[in-house]
Formats: C-alpha cells, sequence, structure tokens
C-alpha cells in the first residue's frame, strides 16, 4: 500500500486539491481530511494546504488552529507525524506554537503572486531530504501575509540549530532574515511560504524563462518525493 | 384612475402612516389611499413609468411595490434603452451547435467538447469603483462570479480590464491601486485563478474608470442549472450571507420615513464583499448540485431580492409566495423596501422540491451556511409577500422581470464626427521621428508609456495560479486553462481574452466595436485556441444624448455583423450607460471577451522568444496606420483620423494559420500585433524569453509602395501577429500561408548574445533593429517595467 498523504480542508482554504493533486502525482494515496472530523484516517503524513481559512479574520491561521483536527494533528505532529504547513498552513502551525514566529502582512503591504528562488538551506528533513543541499528552486509564493517574523533570540536559535528550511535569494516582502520556511527540531513538522504543490510540472508550473535562466517548472516536486522516501523506509 | 394627486413634491410620509396600525405600507393601504403621493421621481421613476405601474396593478403599487418596479425598470436591470440594438445578437447571431444557453440567462452556455460546457460573462461595476474603489471592485468580482455559479458551474479563472483616468493624474493614484486591491483581495479570497485583462489609460476615463469583470466556469454539459421555478410547492430558500443595510441606493428615499433624527445613518450605498463566505457558498453550492437538490437557482446581484424572486417566479410556474420578514438580517431595523432592494452580497436563492430540503439544509450546515426557506412556488401567475403577517407586494412577477419599458431613444451621428475623421494623423499634420536615434527614441518612450508598460505591479498582486490549472497567464495573448476540474486527467481547455479600445470607437465606433473583437479573437488563436464565442461588456455614456446613443448603435450593429462574419456568438454580457463626468461622456468603449477551445493545452503557444536561430515571420499586410494609435496618442496626445481598416476575412485566416501552427507543432511563439505595433510585440517576447532579437523590416507595404522603418515599426494596422519558428519548420509554415492567400515576410531572427554593434563587449543580449538601431535587453526592461511600479509603488491602499 503506498503512502497516505492527508490534506486538511479548513472553510476558506484553496490549495487542497492541489496538495492532492501533488501527493498523488509522486505516486502518494491522497486522502482528503474534514477541519470538523478529529479522525486523521491513519494516514502517514499531513499537508495543511494554503488559502485564507475562516478568510483569515482575526488573524491568518488564527481560526483554523482550533479546529477540532488540529486537536489531534497537533498530538500526532508532537509525536513525530510528518507535517507540512504550506502558505496559511504555515501560519496555522505558527498559531499552534508547533512552529515558531509568526507572519506579518508584507513589506510593501500588497498580496504577492510571484516566483521566487529559494535556496534550500537544511535537506535533512522528512520533507526536503530529495534536494541537494543548498539547491535553488524556483517555487511561486502567493499570500498577503508572508513576511515571517520572530524575536532575535528565536531567530538566532533557528539559525544555531540549522532549523532555517529555506530562504529566498531576492526577499519579495521583508522575511526576517530572508527566510521563506522552518522546521522543528525534529526535522517532522515544516513550515514554508512558497508553495511547491504549484511547482510538479512543466505545463502549469513556474517554466520557462525566470531571473535570467531557464527553470523546469517542477522544482517543487522533491517535497513531495522527500516525503514519499522517508515514509517507506521508516 | 385618478392621477391628479402625482406630482414631483418630496414624499410626505406623515400622511401616509400617521394614523394607520402597522408602521409600514401594505397593498390593503394602497388599495384604499390612490391619492398618496409616492416618490417614483427620487427613484429614478418618469411620470409615465409610474402611471404604467398603477395601470398594471389598477391601484397605486405599495412603497414595497414602488422599489420594485423602480429597480427592475431601471436602466441597469430593464436593458430599457439598449434593448432594441442588442436584439441584433441574437438575430444575427451565426448558426453553431455549440451555444447551448444564449443571452438572457446569468451567462450563456457554450459546448466544448468531451460532454463538457463552459459558461462565461463580463459585466460592469463601473460606478461603484469611483466611489470607493476597493469594494466596488471586490464586489464586481463576487457579482460576476456568482453569476457563473449560478449556471450550475464551478468558477474556474476571472479576468479584469480595468479603464483609469492618467496614469499621473492624483485620482489615479487614489483610484487604481484601490481597484486593483479590490480585485485581487476578493478574487485570491475565493480561489479563483486572475488570468487575464486590460490596464488602459485616457484622460476620458478620469472621472468614470471602467471597472470590468469577467468570470468563466466549468461544467457538465447535462448539468446546467437555470433561474427558474417551475412546480407549485416547491420550496424557496434563501441562503448565504444575512441581508444588511449595503448597497440600498435609491431606495433609502422611501426608507428614510422610518428614521428618526437619532436613528442609524444612512448606510454606504456601495455594497461591501465577504469573499470568505463567497468561497464557502461556492463549494456549498457545488456540493448541491452535484446531489441535484434543487430545480432553480438564481443569485442575488443587482436588486437583490426583487430581481432573484421576480426572475424566479416569471420563468417558472408564475407564482410565488414569499415571507419577506423571514429573512435573516444584519440589522432588525431594517424596513421592507430595504430589504427588497438590500445588495448585500454573497446570497443565494433556491427552488428545492420539499422531499430534498433537509438534504439541502443538511449541506449547508455542512459548510456552516445559513439557509432559511421563505415561501414557495405557485400558480396564482402572483408574487405575493408578507411582511409580519400583512401582504405588501402582490404582482404579476412577468411585468418586472419581462414587460419593462422599452425605449428607442433618439440617435444621430454627431456633428462632430466628420471633422474627428477628416484630421487624418498624416507625416504632415504629426511629426514623425526621423532617423535611428529618434526611433530609439520613440521605442523606449512608448514601451514605457502607461498603456504599453509592463503592468507586473498589479497583476502579481492577483493568484494566477490557484486551482493549479492556469496553463497560460498574465502577459500572454489570452489566459488559457486546463478544464481538469470538471473532467480530472483531461487536457482540453479554454482560453480567453478581452480587448476593446475606445480611441478606435471614438473615431469610428462600428468599425471600433468589430476591431476589439478582432483583436480579442486574433489573441485566443494566438496561443493556438479555436474562437468559439463571445461576450460584451458596453460601457457607454448618456443614452439621453443623441450622439452617444448613436455610438452605441453603431458598436452594436458592428459587433453582431462581425460576429456573425467570425462565426463567434454573443453568449451575454451587459451594458453600462451613464459614464461620464459632468457632461463629458467617455469615449465608447465597447470591450469584447472571446472565448476558444483548445483539445490539447499541451500544444499550447506562448508569446515568449526563447530559441535562439529561430525565424521570426510576420504575417498580415501593414499599412500607414496612425489614427488612434498609441503612438499618436502617447507623442502628441491626438485623436483624429480613421481606425486602421479591418478584413475579417483575413483575420479568420490568420486565426486558422495560428491554430494550425500550434496544432501542427511548428511554432515555438506567436504574439498579436496590436498597440504600439511591431516594436512593441517584438520587444514583449524578448524580454518575456529573455533573448534578444534582430529584426530585419519590410521596405514594402501590401500595395507595393515604399514602407519607412517608423510605419514598420509603428504601425498599429490589424490582422497581424509575429511568429518565431525552427528553421527546420519555416517552410512547411510559409509554404501554409501562402497556400492560404496570407501574407508572410521573414523580418528578423532569434538572438542569443549579440554579434554586432557596441553590446559585443558585454555579451549582452539585444534587440537590434538592422540597419537602424540597437538597445540591450537591460536597457529595455527597464524602460517597460521601470514606469508602473514606479508610477504606483508607493500608493498606501485601505485594505
Amino acid at each position: 500500500m503506498p503512502a497516505r498523504i492527508g490534506v486538511v480542508t479548513f472553510p476558506g482554504t484553496l490549495d487542497d486539491q492541489q496538495a492532492l493533486r501533488a501527493a498523488a502525482a509522486v505516486g502518494a494515496g491522497p486522502v482528503e481530511l474534514w477541519h470538523k472530523d478529529r479522525d486523521l484516517h491513519q494516514v502517514d503524513a499531513v499537508v495543511l494546504p494554503g488559502g485564507f481559512s475562516y478568510g483569515d479574520y482575526l488573524r491568518a491561521g488564527a481560526i483554523a488552529r482550533f479546529s477540532p483536527v488540529m486537536d489531534t494533528l497537533i498530538d500526532a505532529a508532537r509525536g513525530g507525524l510528518p507535517v507540512l504547513g504550506i502558505c496559511n498552513g504555515f501560519q496555522v502551525l505558527c498559531e499552534a506554537h508547533l512552529l515558531e514566529g509568526a507572519m506579518i502582512r508584507n513589506g510593501d503591504l500588497h498580496f504577492i503572486n510571484r516566483d521566487v528562488t529559494v535556496r534550500i538551506e537544511n535537506n535533512r528533513t522528512a520533507w526536503t531530504s530529495d534536494y541537494e543541499a543548498g539547491a535553488e528552486a524556483v517555487i511561486p509564493i502567493k499570500n498577503v501575509d508572508g513576511r515571517f517574523v520572530a524575536d532575535e533570540r528565536t531567530l538566532d536559535t533557528l539559525e544555531a540549530e540549522g532549523r532555517v528550511l529555506a530562504r529566498y535569494l531576492a526577499n519579495p516582502n521583508g522575511a526576517a532574515r530572508d527566510i521563506a520556511g522552518i522546521t522543528n527540531a525534529a526535522g517532522n513538522v515544516v513550515g514554508l511560504m512558497p508553495h511547491p504543490e504549484y511547482a510538479i510540472d512543466e505545463l502549469t508550473g513556474p517554466a520557462g524563462f525566470i531571473e535570467n535562466r531557464r527553470v523546469p517548472g517542477t522544482d517543487g516536486l522533491p517535497f513531495f518525493t522527500s516525503i514519499l522516501k522517508s515514509l517507506v523506509s521508516a | 384612475m385618478s392621477t391628479g394627486h402625482v406630482s414631483d413634491q418630496p414624499f410626505d410620509t406623515t400622511s401616509v402612516f400617521e394614523d394607520t396600525a402597522a408602521a409600514f405600507d401594505t397593498v390593503a393601504k394602497a388599495a384604499t389611499t390612490p391619492e398618496v403621493k409616492q416618490p417614483y421621481r427620487e427613484l429614478g421613476m418618469t411620470e409615465d413609468e409610474y402611471l404604467r405601474v398603477r395601470e398594471i396593478l389598477g391601484r397605486r403599487p405599495s412603497s414595497s411595490e414602488l422599489a420594485m418596479y423602480s429597480v427592475m425598470w431601471s436602466e441597469h436591470c430593464s436593458y430599457k434603452s439598449s434593448r432594441v440594438h442588442l436584439k441584433q445578437f441574437g438575430e444575427k447571431a451565426p448558426k453553431t451547435a455549440a451555444l447551448l444557453v444564449g443571452p438572457g440567462e446569468n451567462a450563456g452556455v457554450v459546448d466544448v467538447g468531451e460532454g463538457l460546457a463552459v459558461t462565461f460573462k463580463v459585466e460592469s461595476h463601473n460606478h461603484p469603483s469611483y466611489v470607493e474603489p476597493y469594494q466596488g471592485a471586490a464586489t464586481g468580482v463576487g457579482g460576476i462570479v456568482r453569476d457563473i455559479l449560478t449556471m450550475g458551474a464551478r468558477p474556474i479563472a476571472v479576468m479584469d480590464p480595468l479603464r483609469f483616468g492618467p496614469a499621473d493624474a492624483p485620482d489615479t493614484a487614489r483610484v487604481l491601486p484601490g481597484v486593483v486591491a479590490g480585485v485581487g483581495g476578493y478574487g485570491n479570497c475565493l480561489g479563483v485563478p486572475n488570468i487575464g485583462g486590460e490596464i488602459v489609460f485616457d484622460p476620458c476615463y478620469l472621472g468614470n474608470p471602467l471597472v470590468n469583470a469577467l468570470c468563466v466556469g466549468v461544467m457538465r454539459a447535462d448539468e446546467i442549472k437555470l433561474a427558474k421555478a417551475p412546480g407549485p410547492g416547491n420550496q424557496v430558500i434563501l441562503f448565504g450571507a444575512r441581508t444588511g443595510g449595503d448597497g440600498i441606493g435609491g431606495a433609502s428615499v422611501l426608507a428614510s420615513a422610518t428614521f428618526d433624527e437619532d436613528g442609524p445613518a444612512k448606510r454606504p450605498s456601495v455594497q461591501v464583499g465577504d469573499p470568505f463566505m463567497e468561497k464557502v457558498l461556492i463549494e456549498c453550492c457545488l456540493e448541491i448540485f452535484a446531489a441535484d437538490l434543487v430545480v432553480g437557482i438564481q443569485d442575488l446581484g443587482a436588486a437583490g431580492l426583487t430581481c432573484s424572486t421576480t426572475e424566479l417566479a416569471a420563468a417558472g410556474t408564475g407564482g410565488m409566495d414569499v415571507r419577506l420578514d423571514a429573512a435573516p438580517l444584519r440589522d432588525s431595523t431594517l424596513t421592507p423596501e430595504e430589504v427588497l432592494m438590500s445588495e448585500s452580497q454573497e446570497r443565494m436563492m433556491a427552488v428545492v422540491e420539499p422531499a430534498k430540503v433537509e438534504a439541502f439544509l443538511a449541506v449547508c450546515e455542512k459548510w456552516d451556511v445559513t439557509a432559511t426557506a421563505l415561501g414557495e412556488v405557485t400558480d396564482t401567475g402572483r408574487l405575493r409577500m408578507w411582511w409580519h403577517g400583512e401582504v405588501i407586494v402582490d404582482v404579476p412577477p412577468r411585468t418586472l422581470a419581462h414587460e419593462g419599458p422599452v425605449y428607442n431613444r433618439p440617435f444621430a451621428r454627431p456633428q462632430w464626427q466628420d471633422a474627428l475623421q477628416a484630421d487624418v494623423p498624416t507625416a504632415a499634420r504629426l511629426r514623425r521621428p526621423e532617423g535611428a536615434d529618434e526611433l530609439r527614441e520613440t521605442l523606449l518612450k512608448l514601451v514605457g508609456s502607461p498603456n504599453l508598460a509592463d503592468k507586473t505591479w498589479a497583476l502579481e498582486q492577483y493568484d494566477h495560479r490557484v486551482q493549479g490549472n492556469t496553463v497560460l497567464g498574465h502577459g500572454e495573448d489570452s489566459g488559457m486553462v486546463r478544464l481538469d476540474a470538471a473532467l480530472p486527467g483531461t487536457s482540453l481547455g479554454v482560453a480567453l481574452s478581452t480587448d476593446g479600445n475606445g480611441r478606435f470607437a471614438k473615431l469610428d465606433p462600428y468599425a471600433g466595436a468589430q476591431l476589439a473583437l478582432a483583436e480579442a479573437y486574433r489573441n485566443v488563436a494566438a496561443t493556438g485556441a479555436r474562437p468559439l464565442a463571445v461576450t460584451d461588456c458596453l460601457n457607454f455614456g448618456s443614452p439621453e444624448d443623441p450622439d452617444v446613443m448613436w455610438q452605441f448603435a453603431e458598436a452594436c450593429r458592428g459587433l453582431a455583423d462581425a460576429c456573425l462574419e467570425l462565426g463567434t456568438p454573443v453568449t451575454g454580457g451587459n451594458v453600462s450607460f451613464y459614464n461620464q463626468t459632468g457632461e463629458v461622456n467617455i469615449h465608447p468603449t465597447p470591450v469584447v471577451g472571446v472565448l476558444g477551445v483548445i483539445d490539447d493545452v499541451d500544444r499550447r503557444t506562448r508569446g515568449a522568444f526563447e530559441r535562439e536561430g529561430e525565424i521570426l515571420l510576420l504575417l498580415g499586410d501593414t499599412r500607414d496606420e496612425f489614427g488612434g494609435s498609441e503612438w499618436a496618442h502617447e507623442v502628441h496626445g491626438h485623436l483624429g483620423g480613421l481606425p486602421p481598416r479591418l478584413d475579417l476575412h483575413r483575420e479568420k485566416v490568420l486565426g486558422e494559420v495560428l491554430i494550425a501552427g500550434s496544432r501542427d507543432g511548428m511554432l515555438s511563439a506567436a504574439h498579436d500585433l496590436s498597440d504600439g505595433g511591431l516594436a512593441q510585440a517584438v520587444v514583449e517576447s524578448c524580454l518575456r524569453g529573455g533573448h534578444g532579437a534582430r529584426l530585419v523590416l519590410p521596405e514594402t507595404d501590401a500595395d507595393g509602395n515604399a514602407l519607412d522603418p517608423f510605419v514598420a515599426l509603428f504601425s498599429e494596422s490589424a490582422g497581424r501577429a509575429v511568429v518565431a519558428v525552427p528553421r527546420s519548420e519555416e517552410l512547411r509554415f510559409t509554404d501554409m500561408c501562402v497556400a492560404r492567400g496570407l501574407p508572410v515576410a521573414r523580418v528578423g531572427v532569434v538572438d542569443g548574445t549579440v554579434l554586432s554593434g557596441e553590446a559585443v563587449l558585454s555579451g549582452e543580449a539585444v534587440l537590434e533593429v538592422q540597419g537602424q538601431f540597437t538597445v540591450p535587453l537591460t536597457e529595455l526592461r527597464a524602460a517597460h517595467e521601470g514606469p508602473f511600479r514606479k508610477l504606483f509603488g508607493h500608493s498606501v491602499v485601505d485594505a
């Protein structure tokens, strides 16, 4: 039986179908999870997808964090279940205190949908092991509250423990220390602002001539091949 | 019937209500108090229209009925000035089996094959967007998305053709950033990708920006939903957001009667959107459709509950009983008139068989959507409404929905039209650039002018990737999405382009409308898709001005004639009149959207020049045509002469060649030629592909006359495109053009690094116009991509 990757749908979630498509694209079994259902249905890993859960009212991710499914997920993540929070999912992970820091409004105050280049700084997590260390990947961002912030001590800790997962080559939003994604100490919980699920094929991904070089449009795939391999080998 | 009491005096409210039991007007009261003065003028009705309502009802209308007639018979809802001209779109419609639902429904539907149907429509939200740019634009997106949803389709893309005053005008700095943020703020939160549109500047839009919004949706062809309420006993269910006091507009004339002096202030007349609610509503509706739980459905847009109840009832068994006071309210002080007129967003109305009500409510419960049974379908032929036990409305619904006034407004060719057309921008009239340096300077100026400059600053505020089916987005000739949402795994896709040129239409509205259609048609074909159907947003000035009415009549005639010739029927659209600042009307601005279908999205043609050594071919004829051109506008502030001449047969042939070239894998890139001519197209394709080009300009025009470099570079002759073909395909492709009678000329090659000239030292990619000038790509990029961000990048928006 292939590894099963669950994708949570909150009201206002937008990127759930694409996360399911990415899971299927690498040969995993995609499983839809519903916010009101505490049961994780024996999935082997979970993606918290992007969108505007509960309209991002109050604060991005602040309401979703209290969904029934999150009660179970928080415990499971602490127990080692691999969890990838993308964009709004990253915000939910921060609100749930599974990851440090917070996301605030982009530096120019606008929504930004752009194909950005990130450098993978940590390829030792369950979600990034298929990248070469220091690999550069062109992956789209699409958010308005995408600017990662944390206090200096937390940032220093993240750096010292090698928990900065990915950094922007050209910081689009004023994120502290160019941080695009981080991981927890165990490496099973990962938060990422860019959307690797939208960089899985040449047809719909960021392909072509971007930032002075030719890109294939598939630079996000290793997030999904990584988790599949780590689940198979586990 | 006594009508002697009708006057334009303000409504004396005290005399109506003071000695009656209920604090609101009822049908019973209306029957016994014919003398009451009613504020029909304040509600925008003429005396004749008011008298007709009295004649229909055989009494004076209750104030709720008056509110309903005033809004349903408004220009916006009734198309009373435009209807006689819009008829042509049906009468002259080309015969096509693809058309499943034509004009009149919420949106037209076309068959795209593989059992799928696509529905699409463009609408305007011009006036609200001037008053409140963010919410005006946001609710414009929300409204058109609900129209598409109402047809039973999943919304899969939006596009926004926008027009503003001069780019450097202070008010544009207020309006544009707000509109862009509103389009993005709403659409992004809905999860519907924004895949194209336009941003155009002209002084005529300074006090009246045009904010048009297009949406496209996909469904299985056998699952089309219609706005109708058949079957007596079926339940009428209102679901979605609660009804609030926003967007009431004119109804405040009636509502003010109930405001005491310390009461709430008048509410905003622009609606306020909640995209999160709409996203939930979309998923809720799609689940309801999938389970086949409705027999009819209608969204609540303009005229809110008034429109939805009358249109559903009029298209169904003919009657409906509604308990209006059962509608969930955000504000318990709303009067029945206000509830009827409210344009609160994110509301839908469904007609549900009694046996399915429980299942319907269960889906709403799953999505936490409020749903309330308001009433039921009847066969009485009357739409009746109750408010706290009293009948406040009792009308024949067809008289509201379909039998409103129709006007044959007078129109006449404006006296100034001849002089305008005679002012041809010849070389003698407008000074043209001479010599290499001036040509180079002109190119840099034009590619950085507000209309031609790169709009990334605005466009990257829109999510174009969500749903994962966007094959072509902003910057391409047309947007393209795969139809995977309705048929997983399919390679079938649709392409969409919207175009419009107010300057061309001002010079000649008949030709201007046709040129807009031709450009959108060409753009769709350039990406490899076969143009199938048309939607239009007709933005004009005051219909009461015979000049404007002539422009409108000519534009409709032109568009209908061209649609017939190109074989693409108009499936629906929108008319927006009264676009004016004071007495000054905007340029007539028909915006035309063309939808095309492509069997295999892998075959789409992009616009970027990406492969060194490929051959550049110019398709079509170039003439000395600068009337209404970007060059005349930007360099001289001139508008005169005639727009480029149009040959619809040629457009069709060009389209066929572009589609065949894509299908047979002969084309690496294609880009249509329009605003800014060959120069603009080549610059865009070079920058997108990160490659230079060496251009060899053609030396003669279609008639064998000498073609000077200025005309070759900047003329806006229609029916043209530039394509890049691999050397191995050049002969096959040119043979095909020749066989079909399409002029084709080799105009250069795609370059990697420069082979000659001053930039050789740096090894930098350049655009070289042979024998004229050379510009490094870095300089082009700065000129093209810098200005827009500089103009608007510092604006701060309330969002």
